[in-house]
């Protein structure tokens, strides 16, 4: 077994390989627990601890949606600890902008979602800090590292926004951005090692980034398997849950956890590591003219294609790796300023076969040709299950995408692997990705109200599981909507024995496309504004999952209304109220 | 008030329902589940709406977490099957656009729509009395759809015996306000247009029903008028019948009036049997509904409550004896019967085709397989009845036999409607075998909750089967009435014809013969349990045999009897009796 970036000196490695072939998975827990031990006690290997008088201060902003940001921060003010720093982490849900006039050194990570948006938390934190009553930032040395996708066209959005306004706000840049991709950890790793490097002060100690990532993959404390080790588990069932006849395919999918250790929360999400699919590599294949057998590593370029790399995901950033290597004159055409629009549309709707075929070339290499793509990226789907229901289970709701675009039917990379490429009995790769901006009250009593058409059913049954498990006394309120009633009612069966045996206190259902005018789940909650209200007023935590282009929005505005409507205030005073509500965790979103 | 409550479940639904109020209206505001409370299902019964659910899929939605495919069959009330072009035009799209896009002619004379979701029951049946039909009491405790003969031959007194059925369901139609809350109440506090608009009890001052009282009838009520000699609506086979009695040609001096009569029984209870109705007497036309009230009555008083199966008016006939309960009827009419009038049945079938009447007016009968409207490719029976209701300036009337009559048809419109006839393929849709132009079919699966095995779905299949074998016999011209029901109840009545086929499991009939050819005896079983592919081969012999044997005009139902295939059931007793298990070999 070769580990990439392994501190181990290449003997250590050989004795590593050597006792780790042929263990089972209890003696591999149980070693990772040894060396866990270890590891504690082997305080001598760390830098002597620098008195705190002597500490330089850092600041550590983060903006999180779905808990990776968080996590880096983490990972940030540990390892800046042990570089000398006194780190203070801070999020931008709970923090101020013109507290950063007090920053020292500053490093700020920040994610960007959807059409180039902040995270759901960071929105108002946002919103002030670009806005002109923010103060001067003078005298903060900072370095930002944004987190993204590159198959979104707002990529980085974020930390780009918030690297160019502290320069424009007098602070020093010390060290460069960082833009990660789905696949962050190299880049986080070098661009934090640098940047601590950058801050004046003491000599820079060393910084092994090996222990960056050790820090980072077992943060949570859930085992021994995480993204880059993920855990083996048996599909136990699989159902679509949509009736015959409708438009819809949603599974439910129930995975086995048994003897795995493995623990999660509801709100919590899964990791799939999903397979490419075989018909797509050999597409692939043939239009790069490149054989299935070639080498490539200790591997063969098929298999390479078929676990390790996005072969699928186009985006202009894509093309302009594709045609450093293809040199196509045409298509280069496409990549400058005024053929960007044209290429936008063009990419749009198609995949990385499309472009293979359409600008061909005839000397790629199994290198060359893994060099312009990105590695194959875990989804992240909302567990619809509890533990305290479902002992060593969990369970998932996927939508199967499926569509047809020019001339070819595609699938989606992971919905479709786990819809049509894997049956009850196979085993798939997951990981727990932990998400605290996602949680019950953890007082039983407080009322909980929850949005979640669609897929965005799934931490739901989660949450009215975990509720009914615990015996939780305070009041249930679920909206769902979908397309039929007959057809798409996702759990219809559990939510009426919740509803009979009083877990569910009130289910508001908007079934679109039954009948002429369109009804979606904000005109629920608008139809009962009153009772939603008073819900919010008697302590109400409410929760959005679900869509984030469309839904989240409408929701969001639903509730502003009926704030103002009820609460008798004004627009602003309503928005105020729903941001208090952020603030205290009592407002939710977990969209997509 | 004091109430006596049986021991059938449903006598406690009725009594706690606030006369068929229940909770329904609760039930309709439930968006979670498209089914209604249990309770409700019974009392939604009275209102003509059974709760259904596609049985194909029960198992498939169960996995999927979905609660079964619940839709509603609404029952329309068609006094005597009579519907107008406009009516007929609004059952065409009320089908369409709220119900699974076929219009299906039960054997009982009324429209119904099957796969109406709950969401959309309530705008269904408010459209259905904006057109001027109800769906009150076309099922429930109560007296159901009357029927009446729509015979063209008779054109004269069709009209007559019409105004008679219609009569009878006015006045024994329930007086609850609950129908018009419930259904007909469009939010604005205005009042909607119905059918009919008897005075509606006022719960407060006037409890009671003034006919049913507080709990209806024990069980279902079904009643029919007859013109022999034609016995198309079965009269033996229902509750109350009146056969009409004509003076010449078109002058009804009175009626025979007949009680007793029903199909259902219960599969391994010999105490529930099919039994023919009684002659009970004759009474003048001014005396006929007064009669009729008076049966319901004496059946409200004297039926069996505590045992729901043995409920019908026929058990209560059985126990009393047909005389003390002639006694009961006359002290309420406060006058006697007369003595039965002489009358002649020929057949229960209908006369497919052209028919011209007295006045020189058409009438088309279409031959409609299962009584099913609807469109296929092929075959588009919905959109072809449709092009002819837009221009048809008589009447539809449906038939008991699920058939349809395009009736009173001008001399001047019939070259019209025979280009529409042919046009889309109905012109000669009788042009079929004899036995298949005389079958029935109950609804049965996937729909009907007490189907037991297949019915419309699997009788047309059969009697293909069967052609073979009435082919090589040379029987195809004969007409042998052949019936099947997918449970024991017998909708499509089948223990009157002369082959009858009853539903006992996936797959298994029992096999009835010897039914009258004009619903006028009872059949025997003679065979149980068969598999139904087998059954062409069973009927093979007896068949062949009744080609080369029978007796000059002598029906099938009669030839089984004298060929010693089964015993004649001479009475609804005997029904089970005498049964011979003929040694099969198949």
């Amino acid at each position: 077994m070769s580990t990439p970036n392994s501190p181990l000196r290449p003997e250590q490695q050989q004795l590593a390989n050597q006792l780790s072939h042929g263990l089972d998975r209890d003696q591999a827990l149980w070693l990772s627990g040894f060396f866990a031990g270890i590891s504690g006690s082997a305080g001598s290997a760390l830098p002597p601890t620098i008195p705190s008088a002597a500490k330089r201060k850092l600041t550590v902003l983060y903006g999180s949606e779905s808990g990776n940001s968080e996590k880096l921060a983490g990972v940030i003010a540990k390892t800046a600890e042990k570089a000398g720093f006194k780190a203070t982490v801070a999020s931008m849900g709970d923090a101020k902008p013109a507290s950063l006039t007090k920053a020292e050194n500053l490093l700020v990570v920040v994610s960007t979602w959807g059409e180039g948006d902040p995270p759901d938390n960071a929105v108002a934190y946002y919103e002030a800090f670009m806005s002109d009553a923010m103060p001067k930032l003078a005298g903060v040395k900072y370095s930002v590292c944004g987190l993204g996708d590159t198959s979104y066209e707002h990529f980085c959005k974020m930390g780009k926004d918030f690297d160019a306004r502290l320069a424009a706000l007098g602070a020093e840049r010390v060290h460069d951005r960082a833009d990660c991709d789905v696949d962050y950890q190299a880049t986080f790793d070098a661009w934090l090692a640098g940047a601590l490097k950058a801050f004046p002060g003491a000599e820079a100690p060393a910084i092994t980034l090996p222990a960056v990532a050790a820090i980072a993959s077992h943060d949570g404390g859930h085992g021994a398997y995480d993204k880059n080790n993920p855990y083996l588990s048996e599909i136990l069932e699989k159902v679509v849950l949509n009736g015959t006849g409708s438009a819809k395919e949603v599974l439910h999918v129930e995975l086995s956890l048994e003897g795995s250790g493995l623990t999660y929360e509801p709100g919590d999400a899964l990791g799939i590591c999903p397979v490419n699919r075989a018909s797509v590599v050999e597409e692939v294949l043939a239009a790069t003219g490149l054989r299935a057998n070639a080498k490539l590593g200790d591997t063969t370029l098929a298999e390479a294609l078929k676990y390790d790399y996005d072969i699928t995901t186009l985006q202009p950033a894509i093309v302009d790796k594709y045609n450093v290597v293809v040199g196509d004159a045409a298509l280069q055409k496409l990549l400058d300023e005024e053929g960007r629009v044209t290429l936008k549309s063009w990419v749009d709707g198609r995949q990385l076969v499309d472009l293979l075929e359409a600008y061909p070339y005839k000397h790629w290499t199994a290198e060359s040709f893994t060099g312009i793509l990105r590695k194959l990226a875990p989804r992240l789907y909302s567990i619809a299950s509890s533990l305290k229901k479902h002992e060593d289970q969990v369970h998932l709701t996927i939508a199967a995408v499926r569509y047809h675009s020019h001339g070819r039917d595609r699938t989606g990379v992971c919905s479709c692997y786990i819809a049509d490429d894997v049956e009850v009995g196979d085993q798939v790769r997951i990981y727990f990705h932990h998400n605290n901006n996602f949680r019950l009250p953890e007082n039983d009593e407080t009322p909980v109200l929850m949005i979640g058409p669609g897929t965005g059913i799934a931490p739901f049954r989660a949450f009215v599981e975990e509720r009914a498990a615990r015996g939780a006394k305070g009041k249930n309120w679920l909206f769902f909507g979908d397309q039929h009633f007959s057809y798409d009612f996702l759990y219809q069966l559990e939510w009426l024995d919740y509803l009979e045996s009083g877990v569910l206190t009130d289910l508001s259902l908007a079934f679109s496309r039954d009948q002429k005018e369109k009804l979606y789940v904000q005109h629920r909650l608008l139809e009962r504004g009153a009772e939603v209200f008073q819900w919010m007023e008697s302590g109400a935590h409410i929760y959005v999952c679900g869509d984030a282009s469309r839904m989240a929005k409408d929701v969001q505005q639903a509730l502003m209304d009926i704030i103002a409507v009820y609460g008798g205030k004004s627009p602003e005073e309503a928005k105020a109220y729903l941001e208090a509500m952020r603030k205290a965790k009592r407002y939710q979103r977990d969209v997509y | 008030m004091a109430t006596t409550i049986g021991k059938s479940a449903n006598e406690g639904i009725k009594d706690a329902s606030q006369y068929l109020r229940g909770t329904i209206l609760d039930g309709l505001a439930n968006a979670a589940t498209g089914s209604l409370s249990k309770d409700d299902q019974q009392l939604t019964k009275f209102h003509g709406i059974y709760q259904q659910d596609d049985r194909d899929i029960r198992g498939e939605r169960r996995k999927k977490k979905l609660e079964p495919a619940y839709s509603f069959m609404i029952r329309v009330r068609v006094p005597g099957g009579v519907a107008t072009p406009a009516q007929w035009l609004e059952m065409d799209r009320i089908a369409l656009e709220h119900a699974n896009g076929a219009l299906k002619l039960t054997t009982r004379q009324a429209f119904q729509f099957h796969g109406v979701i709950k969401s959309n029951l309530k705008k269904t049946i408010y459209e259905i009395n904006q057109s001027l039909f109800d769906t009150l009491a076309a099922c429930g405790d109560v007296n159901r759809n009357v029927m009446c003969n729509p015979n063209p031959h008779q054109s004269k007194v069709h009209a007559e015996v019409l105004q008679l059925a219609t009569a009878i369901s006015n006045h024994l139609s329930p007086r609850t306000g609950a129908y018009h809350e419930i259904w007909l109440d469009d939010g604005t506090g205005e009042k909607v247009k119905v059918t009919y608009d008897p005075p509606l009890i006022d719960d407060i001052a006037d409890p009671e029903e003034p006919i049913y009282g507080k709990h209806y009838l024990p069980r279902k009520f079904k009643t029919v008028v007859a013109v022999p000699p034609s016995n198309d609506v079965d009269i033996y086979a229902h509750d109350l019948g009146y056969i009409a009695i004509l003076e010449g040609e078109d002058k009804i001096a009175g009626y025979n009036v007949t009680v007793g009569g029903g199909m259902g029984m219960t599969h391994g209870n010999e105490e529930t049997f099919p039994r023919l109705a009684d002659l009970l007497g004759f009474c003048t036309p001014d005396q006929a509904v007064k009669v009729g009230e008076a049966v319901v009555r004496v059946q409200r008083d004297h039926g069996n409550r505590d045992v729901r199966a043995n409920a019908r008016l026929k058990y209560t006939i059985e126990k009393m004896g047909i005389d003390a309960f002639r006694e009961e009827v006359e002290k309420l009419c406060q006058f006697k019967l007369q003595a039965p009038r002489e009358f002649h049945f020929e057949d229960n079938g209908d006369r497919y085709g052209w028919i011209k009447d007295h006045r020189g007016h058409w009438h088309f009968t279409l031959y409609v397989e299962n009584g099913r409207v609807y469109d296929t490719k092929e075959y588009p029976l919905l959109t072809g009845l449709r092009a002819i209701a837009k221009i048809h300036t008589g009447d539809f009337r449906l038939t008991a036999n699920q058939n349809l009559i395009i009736a009173d048809i001008t001399p001047q419109q019939k070259s019209e409607i025979t280009e529409l006839l042919e046009q889309y393929g109905m012109i000669d849709a009788h042009e079929r075998s004899a036995m298949r132009l005389h079958s029935l079919a109950c609804v049965a699966l996937p729909t009907c909750g007490l189907a037991l095995a297949e019915s419309q779905r699997y009788l047309p299949d059969l009697i293909t089967g069967i052609e073979a074998v009435l082919e090589e016999a040379g029987l195809r011209h004969d007409a042998i009435t052949i019936r099947m029901t997918g449970c024991p109840n017998g909708c499509a009545r089948p223990y009157i014809a002369e082959i009858g086929f009853v539903g006992k499991a996936p797959g298994k009939y029992n096999l009835y013969l010897g039914g009258g050819h004009a619903g006028q005896r009872l059949s025997k079983l003679y065979a149980a349990s068969i598999r139904g592919d087998d059954a062409p081969q069973i009927l093979k012999p007896i068949l062949l045999d009744y080609a080369k044997q029978r007796e000059d005009g002598e029906s099938f139902g009669d030839f089984v009897i004298r060929a010693g295939y089964v015993k004649e059931t001479k009475d609804g007793r005997d029904f089970h009796k005498d049964v011979v298990e003929p040694a099969l070999t198949v």
